[in-house]
């Protein structure tokens, strides 16, 4: 999308074009001749199944689209008419409902690569601002989703979520009427969310176009964090990288074809089998298991908007990150120390998860009693979720900060070629295969 | 700007006479600009507001006689939960011996009925934390208990322990007669 470019049209109509809309050119220059870094390994094919991810739930969507009714009195009817009568219908709708799940397993890998790789470090700060808007979209967009079928779990889940916003002082409330257009949860929070959850796909879609611009301007970090420093460091987009993404796409969509034909309900509630009531909350809550770290966080604290305010940062915490780690080294592959923070940062996120979907007052061992601390007992999912909440924010407010400044990093290799080249051997022998025919 | 416009634009309007008239213009195009964005966002943001229907269904009656001591009967006002509740001696009696505990949201348990109407007690069914619908009979305090987030309130409705900030709303309401009241 950018620099110099080696599209050479080959038929008259392809230079009729060229001169008029160089979309070709485009195309070749950012999917066929993009010089690429060899040593990506296989943590850098997320990005390509996150846009298979993006084409899977626009497809099926448009399709549920023509037979979804959202209408408070139709909406769980027909989700059930799509899963009984319509032709095909429930294999649409469990590519939709799991494919989401599927979306958010590939984007948190992408994500924890970038924080492992340090890819959100200069010249690459807007590329990860972009990707954390994209994550916050779709995080909006799954949560409209859900409310889509109108079950238990959709509606009292958009109670629980719109009320966070009631949380604010002074606005909060009109802000939650003005979201519902009502004095509850009801027809026009459905028809709004349903209209709002076909736009926001189309609004990722673009937001994605800005990420694939704004890397194709540095170009691909890779693994060793070294920059690119010449010719011999990169091969062409195609046919290496194509190949490698397809492969790992091929693989990804065998594990999305078990969930959906063998495993449909395992990633969600049955609850939501049950129409909405607004007058009976089930007994135990939860959010779909993308969002519940992000739960866990918010019953980590007994204040309400000190909740709310928390849980927000949590995301918040990512947008700023690029300008909370002083390291200039970019892989962790040479921050040893860093390396080891970062394996407990996984952890923490994982026991996040973990607590989110049990209830605050939940043991955390068996039968071990202990003592009560302020307001829970310390053997509980509440004290749990504490700990990893203070560690995950410390991550980036102490750890990054700090760590960049106190630790000594392991050497870094001259260039990318270098690690995998004998010490004496001639830069650029081993390290273009693809010269070798 | 001015400045620049004045040696490369041959027009005698635009000329080095006055370049505060063209700077004018442009200021006045520009606010204008905005000020009809900002009155055409305003209805498409108010728009997500209640619309006329929904404000219009904003008050429904109830015969008393439906509940008898000690049950509780939930019916939609609002689209929300409304709980009403046909408290005993018993349940009455822990209220007003609570009113001098240490509570969040401090409120006797008389401002929380209509006087004289102490077993009479009508509530908004929604939990004051983030709206969920909690259940009677379960929490510490002998009254409501919130399965989502754990919030615990007493007979008398009053937040005791939980995440919630404040008690369990009283809505307006008002006795027609000695068994029928009108909320809303």
């Amino acid at each position: 999308m950018s620099g110099h470019s080696n599209y050479e049209p080959k038929t008259g109509f392809e230079r009729w074009l060229d001169t008029r809309l160089p979309i070709v050119r485009l195309a070749y220059d950012s999917v066929i001749d993009f010089p690429t870094p060899k040593n990506l390994n296989y943590w850098w094919t997320f990005g390509g199944i996150l846009a298979v991810c993006l084409g899977i739930q626009i497809v099926t969507g448009i399709v549920l689209a023509m037979h979804y009714v959202p209408h408070v009195d139709h909406a769980f009817n027909s989700v059930e008419r799509i899963m009984r009568d319509v032709n095909y219908g429930w294999l649409v709708r469990y590519m939709h409902s799991n494919g989401a799940s599927m979306f958010f397993i590939a984007v948190y890998i992408h994500m924890f690569r970038g924080l492992y790789y340090g890819s959100y470090k200069a010249p690459r700060e807007v590329l990860w601002i972009l990707g954390c808007v994209i994550y916050l979209l779709m995080m909006a967009t799954a949560f409209m989703g859900y409310v889509l079928p109108w079950g238990q779990m959709s509606f009292h889940g958009a109670v629980v979520i719109t009320n966070l916003f009631g949380a604010l002082p002074l606005v909060g409330e009109s802000i939650t009427t003005w979201l519902w257009g009502g004095f509850a949860v009801d027809n026009p929070t459905l028809n709004r969310f349903f209209s709002l959850h076909f736009l926001l796909p189309f609004m990722i879609a673009g937001v994605v176009i800005l990420h694939i611009w704004a890397l194709h301007v540095p170009g691909n970090g890779n693994p060793t964090g070294v920059n690119v420093k010449s010719k011999e460091d990169t091969v062409p987009f195609h046919p290496y990288y194509t190949v490698k993404d397809g492969f790992a796409i091929s693989v990804f969509l065998l594990m999305f074809a078990v969930f959906v034909f063998f495993q449909p309900n395992a990633l969600g509630d049955a609850v939501n089998y049950v129409p909405a009531n607004p007058l009976v909350t089930p007994a135990h809550i939860v959010p779909e298991w993308y969002f519940l770290p992000f739960y866990a966080i918010l019953r980590a604290v007994p204040d309400k908007l000190a909740g709310v305010l928390l849980m927000f940062g949590a995301i918040a915490m990512l947008f700023v990150l690029p300008w909370l780690d002083t390291s200039k080294v970019r892989s962790m592959r040479y921050r040893p120390t860093a390396k080891l923070y970062f394996g407990i940062f996984v952890l923490a996120c994982l026991v996040l998860g973990y607590c989110g979907g049990r209830l605050p007052d939940d043991h955390v061992i068996g039968n071990l009693s202990t003592f009560q601390l302020l307001d829970a007992d310390l053997n509980s999912m509440v004290w749990l979720s504490r700990i990893a909440t203070a560690y995950y924010f410390a991550y980036f407010l102490v750890v990054l900060p700090i760590l960049g400044l106190t630790e000594t990093p392991l050497p870094q290799p001259e260039s990318i070629s270098a690690p995998v080249l004998p010490a004496n051997a001639p830069a650029g022998a081993a390290a273009s295969p693809e010269k070798r025919g | 700007m001015a400045d620049t416009v004045v040696g490369a634009n041959p027009d005698p309007h635009a000329s080095g006479e006055d370049p505060n008239r063209r700077d004018f213009i442009h200021i006045a195009a520009a606010v204008m600009a905005v000020g009809a964005v900002g009155a055409l966002a305003w209805p498409f943001i108010d728009q997500m507001n209640p619309a006329g229907d929904t404000l219009a269904l904003a008050s429904v009656e109830f015969d008393l006689t439906k509940v008898e001591a000690g049950q509780q009967v939930t019916i939609k006002w609002r689209g929300k939960p409304l709980f009403i509740r046909n408290r005993t001696g018993k349940e009455i009696a822990e209220a007003i011996k609570d009113d001098t505990a240490d509570l969040r949201d401090p409120q006797t348990d008389e401002q929380r009925h209509k006087p004289g109407k102490a077993q009479w007690l009508i509530l908004v069914g929604t939990c004051t934390h983030l709206g969920c619908v909690p259940t009677f009979g379960g929490g510490d305090y002998g009254g409501w208990f919130c399965p989502c987030h754990g919030s615990h309130y007493d007979t008398s409705g009053r937040i005791r322990k939980g995440p919630a900030p404040t008690n369990l709303a009283v809505p307006d309401y008002t006795f027609l007669s000695d068994t029928k009241v009108k909320v809303g």
